[in-house]
């Protein structure tokens, strides 16, 4: 344990905080452009698309599509083989992520996966998918 | 657009020894292509009054190659974008030659990367760092793209890698030399599908460094000036995630933009040196640039096409598959194609060779710069 006092929330936290408390609290939540309607990933002040700083924050559907992927090789004493792929989400927006819970070398591109949230309870969490639609 | 087209001249190559290269270290080897470089124009280094690198590990990069080599240079240039960097300074430098503010530019670069043992990457990108990813993996994603998407091959990847391999088999001074067939490539131990380990770069120690000067000054050196025709960079994406097509790097944008300012077309082209990271690299750029059409790569390299005796000449020393890669390898495409143009690449010469495409690529396909440069018979 600690001796130090937990450090007092963040009156206006930025959108990588927002994200990660929202990881934290259970919600995998994305933006979206309030000027221009396009979905962003990752958070940002800006939006890439149109520029403006107008953007809402909405929850992600989870539901998305494997766009690329590869197997990283690794020896069974490192931890074996593991996926490494990015996802297009249902709104538009790409994620480095892993496909969890089946072999790496079946996941293949265009296959319909499920977002879940991960991570140690000490440690930010993550998103990993699910093979299979919501 | 002429912009900076025939504005300034390379008048000095220098290499160092590359390959395994213990006890030297990086700042070592650039010195030491840096004196093969001047020796080569004919100039003290103490005439460089402009530098232009890059070089990792180093605090305040320029400042430090500065001090190192005794140099108080009044341009000072170390925009950081990669391996393409050094194709990148070509146009800085060529500015500041036709504006007058130095006189005698210096692009230098050097890596003990395989005596260190020290790997490439910057610092954890937050939003790709959880899944732990290599410098390979995304290559290896842009692969697996480019195959769902175009129905290449491993074996067109592995042709790719033969041909560097025939290639170095022509330079003394390639790392690796021995005879390579495309059944051997396939075989090899795969390292993040569907690239292989003979699909990846070499990672050598070595450095390079490259004299340039404006070119009326150009005719006064000992060796036939090569020109800059023209240069341009662009930029996608930053992490592999944010690329826009996995299929289509910035060289799409970059090589067009040379092309024109160079007047010349990729036909016009006796020579390519294409940044050969891994396998895919050169399809992606063959395509991108203009070579043959989006999705016809495989094709391309086909049979030996890019090898000797092939339809196109790509990377004669043999790139950064076979002759060396020590981390940021931009530097070693500007001395192959200037050796090329200067008619001195010995058993790997192509006759008559008076163009030259080189094209940069740094990050995870994220810059992408390319340069024509020409003899002065392009003028």
């Amino acid at each position: 344990m600690s001796d130090k006092p937990a450090p007092a929330p963040i009156a206006n936290p930025g959108p990588d905080l927002i994200y990660q408390d929202a990881l934290a609290a259970g919600t995998f939540k994305i933006q979206r452009c309030d000027a221009c309607q396009a979905h962003i990933f990752y958070p940002r002040h800006l939006c890439p698309n149109c520029g403006s700083a107008k953007i809402s924050w909405v929850a992600a559907s989870g539901k998305g599509t494997v766009y690329s992927t590869t197997m990283i090789r690794q020896r069974p004493e490192a931890g074996g083989n593991k996926n490494l792929c990015v996802v297009e989400l249902a709104e538009g927006p790409r994620l480095m992520s892993r496909v969890e819970g089946i072999p790496a070398e079946e996941v293949k591109i265009g296959m319909a996966v499920t977002a879940e949230i991960t991570g140690k309870d000490d440690e930010p969490k993550y998103i990993i998918f699910r093979a299979g639609a919501k | 657009m002429s912009g900076i087209r025939g504005k300034a001249a390379i008048v000095g190559v220098g290499i160092s020894e590359h390959g395994e290269v213990p006890g030297w270290s990086h700042f070592e080897l650039m010195a030491q292509a840096v004196e093969r470089a001047c020796a080569d124009a004919g100039l003290k280094s103490k005439d460089i009054d402009g530098l232009f690198c890059a070089i990792t590990p180093a605090n305040l990069p320029v400042s430090m190659v500065s001090e190192y080599l005794g140099l108080q240079p009044k341009v000072l240039e170390g925009t950081m974008l990669g391996g393409s960097s050094f194709v990148n300074y070509l146009s800085w430098a060529a500015l500041a030659l036709d504006a007058g503010l130095c006189e005698v530019a210096l692009i230098t670069y050097g890596s003990n990367a395989r005596s260190s043992k020290r790997r490439p990457g910057g610092d954890p990108v937050p939003y790709e760092a959880p899944y732990a990813p290599r410098l390979v993996d995304g290559y290896a994603m842009a692969a697996a793209r480019h195959m769902h998407q175009y129905g290449t091959t491993r074996e067109h990847l592995a042709e790719v890698a033969v041909a560097a391999r025939k290639w170095a088999q022509l330079n003394p001074k390639a790392m690796m030399r021995d005879p390579l067939s495309i059944e051997d490539a396939l075989k090899s131990r795969m390292i993040a599908d569907p690239l292989t380990l003979l699909d990846c770069c070499l990672i050598t120690d070595g450095a390079g460094a490259i004299i340039m000067t404006r070119s009326d000054r150009a005719k006064d050196f000992p060796s036939k000036p090569v020109y800059v025709l023209g240069a341009a960079a662009e930029h996608s994406h930053m992490q592999i995630a944010q690329m826009p097509d996995m299929t289509v790097t910035a060289a799409a944008r970059s090589g067009p933009r040379s092309f024109d300012m160079a007047g010349l077309t990729p036909a016009d082209m006796d020579v390519a040196m294409l940044y050969d990271a891994f396998t895919i690299n050169t399809i992606l750029f063959l395509e991108d640039l203009g070579f043959c059409k989006k999705g016809e790569g495989g094709a391309f390299v086909a049979g030996g096409g890019i090898a000797p005796g092939g339809r196109l000449a790509v990377n004669t020393n043999g790139g950064g598959l076979s002759c060396l890669h020590p981390g940021m390898y931009g530097i070693f495409l500007i001395a192959e194609a200037a050796t090329q143009l200067r008619g001195t690449a010995g058993d790997r010469q192509i006759t008559g060779a008076k163009t030259a495409v080189i094209h940069g690529n740094g990050g995870t396909l994220s810059t992408q710069v390319t340069a024509v440069l020409g003899t002065a018979e392009t003028l």
